[in-house]
């Protein structure tokens, strides 16, 4: 071949090549010397070339663990979702202002009914009213009601639904918080750091405001924070003696009687600041009975402020936080919060598309590899049909969107983003795939097989579905799980057919409009919502979990019934 | 509703003349003593039935489908009281129409429903009604016109056999076609579009035209009113994207598949191999999730922190993880070329003394040229027409540049934004799409057909 031998050994070799065979080479230069001193210097070469082949196999392996690193450890606080318990009053006069469904005559359709006008949002205001009474003025409030999730009316609806003997009652019910709620405790928003204190508090009252306190300590607890602000994070306002915070510094909150106050302005022993939660009472505390809170995150880059973060922080101490595993996820459509969020409508869109490709692609792919590889004469017609084929696995998969757009939907009139066109389009691009797979599996089964049917009198068509067929079937199904494999991984062409519709139903049939999973992944990738990130990260974990699992299958597959001949 | 209930009646009807038939044709000979006397087995008169019933039944179906709905409409739109298309644009008339259907359907409306709207919408549901049933009629006349043809012909001397496989191996024949169909559907479907497209625009400035900025405004004094269709800055996007891939992919894939097929330990192969074909099977949407997420921010504040200037959507960012998703493409390719390498040449090679990276990169890497230059090919047509990769991580901005920091755009991130936002047909805008879409289509096209072409050659060489 076009082989160049390594450098051959010469008698008249350059001989300033090898000054430091100066010695030896008064005794006439044998070729192995000459060998041997290039020896080093390929060896070292070898050394380097299999180093960097190495380095070459580690950084693929490096961009795997990266790639499942970042999705998982992103992906896996998704499967858990923070629920806030409240004390809601399920009031008759809202409820069931006719005490039509209390006296039991309604079937639960009729009871569904009268639960659509009924104002359940009210019930869950009302509660978070009653946990933080002190909350008065609206804006105020309307950030304490920010603390649910806009799903909570529906949560509670569906819950007298099912059990109407709840109206009347009050009851500790475990609500849905809101996502940014939700963030906080799952260490996304802000670390919360604790500083124990070393001196005893003084609570003075200011007397030109009333939600404003003075705080003095007796020991050092206040300058530590204040030297570290004086040279960590001086502003304008900074002078020898004291600073005042503003919403681009870490915040600081001091925990004090059950109570929490904000630091606006901090000295070397005291501190005033905003009382967020009020205080028990004003009586002196002793050291460590009262604590620093260090929120390190400033209030300008969090969704979540201090005063909402109070309340949380109140609700998180008195145990009425909690993470529960998030089955909303995986039972609800799409939604633009991300609490509400799930994945069920993209999974059963995904499911429909998935069995009408199989449906589709399988008897073609098998008839068409049948065919081809037992029947066509060679001619021009069947070489220009394995040219198409080749050429067809390797055409980009967004030209196969533009030929649904064009001719499915456009032309044939097929309904936009239903699981029937998408599986139109996925079909002819798997096809390829499952065809070439499937005559392998033909092309192994040995000619004696073919021949002692035929010998035997069986037909062609007879040799083929009846012999032929069944040994080749192994073959022909992990082609056939790739295929589909890599139909549930296809986003591009789906994006054109109208897949990419904002759908929160989750569809019934093949007809219904849908979305599937990776076009999912890829409209909640645009969001701009923290929580979205993981209930992406989330939604790619539970769609890699299925190609590993049809892969694998393949693979089994494979292992199980693979036959030498 | 119908569809399944009507799939479910011929699937039925099969199953009962299969049945029937088969019976009847032993029946025929006198039971199942007289058996040997029909021309083919039994159960080929049943699959003979079960064609007569199915195909015939299966094709009024298609049909139906295809065109009821047009019929339909055009009946009611006959008999439409003129009051109600007088004086209306065409789009109006259809807003009616849509109304219509709706109102017949029992869907919401978007307009006010007159008399003469509840009249036409009545008639509409009245043919619909009648449409269905006529296609329940026909469906069941051809079942039992298939039945009864093929119970008559369930005769010993009836050649079944011959007639069933020929159906299947004509069947077969159809199936073969549909690859050729399909590219004939690719390549007409964005033709056509491009023709209408090239109509309005010049060609001229399409391939050689430096700015692109496809919006239309509706208005005529809007900012950017005119449209500007050149794509030199596409190409260039999607050439400087592909090529940092490349450089990412071609190294560490070949040294890879080098160093797993020549040095590895088996143990090692056996499980780094698959590991990297991990990479394969990740859907492209992941990818594109790491890239914006989390590799292009890393880039920025690593240019930040070096003092350049990087943009957020950086053409860096696309093409490194389009690289790290061609890796296994170009490791698997090489793999295979690398073994079909004769181990004579090694041997040979070996036994003149040359060192194993001496023998790889002198004998082994030589023969194997053509097949791995086939191979990139390949990958280099792969990462053209790559697409959620670019739409996540790269930008919208069609700079002309060369600077991999600054944010560039592509071919295939223009074909998804011209179709997935506000679109009408036959706008200049749309029809930009599959002019796209068409010089995708050839250029990817030519590559794989060179590629294919030499990685066959070079196969041929070694067998």
């Amino acid at each position: 071949m076009n082989s160049t031998p390594p450098p051959s050994p010469t008698p008249n070799a350059d001989p300033r090549a090898d000054d430091n065979q100066q010695d030896s080479a008064s005794a006439g230069r044998r070729p192995i010397d000459i060998v041997n001193a290039g020896l080093k210097r390929r060896y070292a070469a070898e050394k380097r070339f299999r180093f960097m082949g190495a380095t070459a196999v580690a950084l693929g392996l490096t961009f795997v663990a990266l790639l499942f690193f970042n999705i998982i450890s992103n992906g896996y606080t998704a499967f858990q979702q923070t629920y806030v318990q409240l004390p809601v009053y399920f009031d008759p006069e809202v409820i069931d202002p006719d005490g039509l469904i209390q006296a039991g005559d309604l079937n639960a359709d009729e009871i569904n009914k009268e639960l659509i006008r009924v104002n359940f949002l009210k019930l869950a205001r009302d509660a978070l009213r009653e946990r933080f009474p002190e909350v008065k003025g609206r804006s105020a409030k309307r950030k304490l009601y920010g603390l649910l999730s806009p799903g909570v009316p529906q949560q509670l609806r569906e819950m007298v639904a099912h059990h109407p003997e709840l109206i009347g009652e009050r009851r500790e019910t475990w609500l849905i918080a809101d996502d940014d709620v939700d963030m906080f405790m799952k260490g996304r928003s802000t670390p919360v750091k604790r500083i124990d204190t070393s001196g005893s508090a003084t609570i003075v009252t200011v007397p030109s405001s009333d939600d404003t306190l003075q705080i003095i300590s007796s020991g050092a607890d206040f300058n530590v924070v204040f030297e570290r602000m004086r040279t960590a994070t001086p502003t304008d306002k900074t002078t020898a003696d004291g600073t005042t915070l503003d919403s681009d510094m870490p915040s600081y909150l001091i925990a004090i009687n059950h109570g929490l106050v904000k630091v606006e302005s901090i000295t070397a022993h005291d501190i005033t600041g905003q009382v967020l939660l009020p205080l028990k009472n004003q009586d002196p505390a002793t050291p460590r009975s009262w604590e620093l809170l260090e929120l390190s995150n400033p209030q300008s880059a969090r969704r979540l402020k201090d005063q909402e973060l109070a309340w949380v922080l109140s609700l998180k101490d008195a145990g009425a936080l909690k993470k529960r595993f998030n089955t909303l996820f995986f039972t609800q459509g799409s939604s633009r919060e991300p609490e509400l969020a799930g994945i069920g409508g993209a999974f059963m869109g995904s499911l429909f598309t998935l069995t009408l490709t199989l449906l589709f692609s399988f008897p073609i792919a098998v008839g068409t590899a049948i065919y081809l590889e037992e029947f066509a004469p060679k001619n021009r017609w069947t070489d220009l049909i394995e040219i198409n084929i080749n050429n067809l696995a390797a055409v980009p998969s967004i030209v196969f969107g533009l030929l649904g757009l064009a001719v499915f939907i456009n032309f044939f009139g097929v309904p936009r983003s239903t699981p029937l066109v998408a599986a139109m389009v996925l079909t002819l691009m798997t096809l390829p795939t499952i065809i070439i797979a499937s005559r392998a599996a033909l092309k192994s089964v040995p000619p004696s097989i073919r021949e002692a049917a035929l010998g035997v009198g069986a037909s062609p068509l007879q040799t083929q579905f009846h012999h032929v067929l069944p040994l080749a079937m192994p073959g022909m199904l992990t082609g056939t799980i790739i295929g589909m494999a890599q139909a549930l991984g296809e986003t591009a062409p789906l994006l054109m057919i109208g897949m990419i519709a904002f759908i929160v139903d989750i569809p019934g049939g093949f007809t219904d409009p849908s979305t599937v999973l990776p076009v999912q992944i890829f409209l909640w990738a645009d969001s701009p919502e923290r929580g979205f990130v993981e209930r992406t990260s989330a939604a790619i974990m539970v769609l890699l979990t299925f190609l590993i699992m049809m892969n694998l299958l393949a693979v089994l597959l494979r292992r199980r019934f693979e036959r030498r001949w | 509703m119908t569809l399944p209930l009507l799939l479910l009646l011929i699937l039925v009807a099969m199953a009962l003349a299969y049945q029937l038939v088969r019976k009847q044709a032993i029946k025929n000979v006198g039971g199942v003593s007289g058996i040997k006397q029909l021309h083919s087995l039994p159960a080929y008169y049943g699959y003979y039935a079960a064609l007569w019933v199915g195909i015939p039944a299966l094709l009024i179906l298609l049909v139906w489908f295809g065109l009821h709905d047009r019929i339909i409409t055009a009946l009611m739109i006959e008999q439409m009281p003129a009051s109600l298309t007088a004086e209306q644009s065409s789009g109006q008339v259809s807003l009616i129409i849509n109304d219509i259907k709706n109102l017949a359907t029992g869907n919401i409306t978007s307009g006010r429903i007159t008399e003469d709207i509840q009249a036409t919408a009545d008639h509409y549901a009245r043919l619909r009604d009648i449409a269905q049933m006529t296609l329940w009629g026909l469906i069941m006349a051809a079942t039992l016109a298939g039945m009864s043809l093929a119970w008559r012909r369930a005769k010993p001397e009836f050649r079944a056999r011959n007639r069933v496989e020929n159906t299947v191996l004509v069947v077969m024949v159809v199936f073969s076609s549909i690859a050729i169909i399909t590219t004939l559907g690719i390549v007409l479907s964005v033709l056509f579009e491009s023709i209408l497209f090239f109509q309005e625009i010049p060609w001229t400035q399409f391939f050689f035209g430096t700015e692109w900025s496809p919006q239309i405004a509706l208005r005529s004094d809007q900012v950017g009113a005119s449209g500007a269709f050149g794509t030199i800055p596409l190409f260039t996007g999607t050439l400087l994207i592909s090529a940092i891939a490349m450089l990412v992919a071609v190294p560490i894939g070949l040294l890879s598949a080098i160093y797993l097929s020549e040095y590895a330990a088996p143990a090692v192969r056996g499980i780094a191999k698959p590991v990297l074909e991990v990479l394969a099977g990740i859907p492209t949407v992941v990818y594109g999730f790491f890239a914006a997420l989390t590799v292009a921010p890393y880039i920025r504040e690593l240019g930040d922190s070096l003092g350049l200037h990087v943009a957020s959507e950086s053409a860096l960012a696309a093409g490194l993880v389009m690289g790290i998703m061609i890796i296994p493409f170009v490791s698997s390719l090489s793999d295979d070329v690398i073994n079909a390498v004769p181990q004579s040449m090694r041997d040979g090679s070996h036994a003149l003394g040359a060192t194993q990276s001496e023998t790889i990169r002198r004998v082994i890497f030589p023969a194997a040229l053509p097949g791995i230059v086939g191979g990139i090919l390949l990958a280099v047509s792969r990462a053209i027409g790559e697409t959620m990769i670019v739409v996540m991580a790269a930008g919208m901005a069609a700079n002309l540049t060369a600077n991999p920091l600054d944010s560039v755009t592509t071919v295939t991130v223009q074909i998804v934004t011209l179709l997935t936002g506000d679109q009408e047909f036959d706008s200049a805008k749309t029809l930009a799409a599959f002019a796209l879409g068409l010089t995708l289509f050839v250029v990817t096209l030519i590559l794989n057909i060179i590629a294919l072409h030499i990685v066959r050659k070079y196969r041929e060489q070694y067998e």
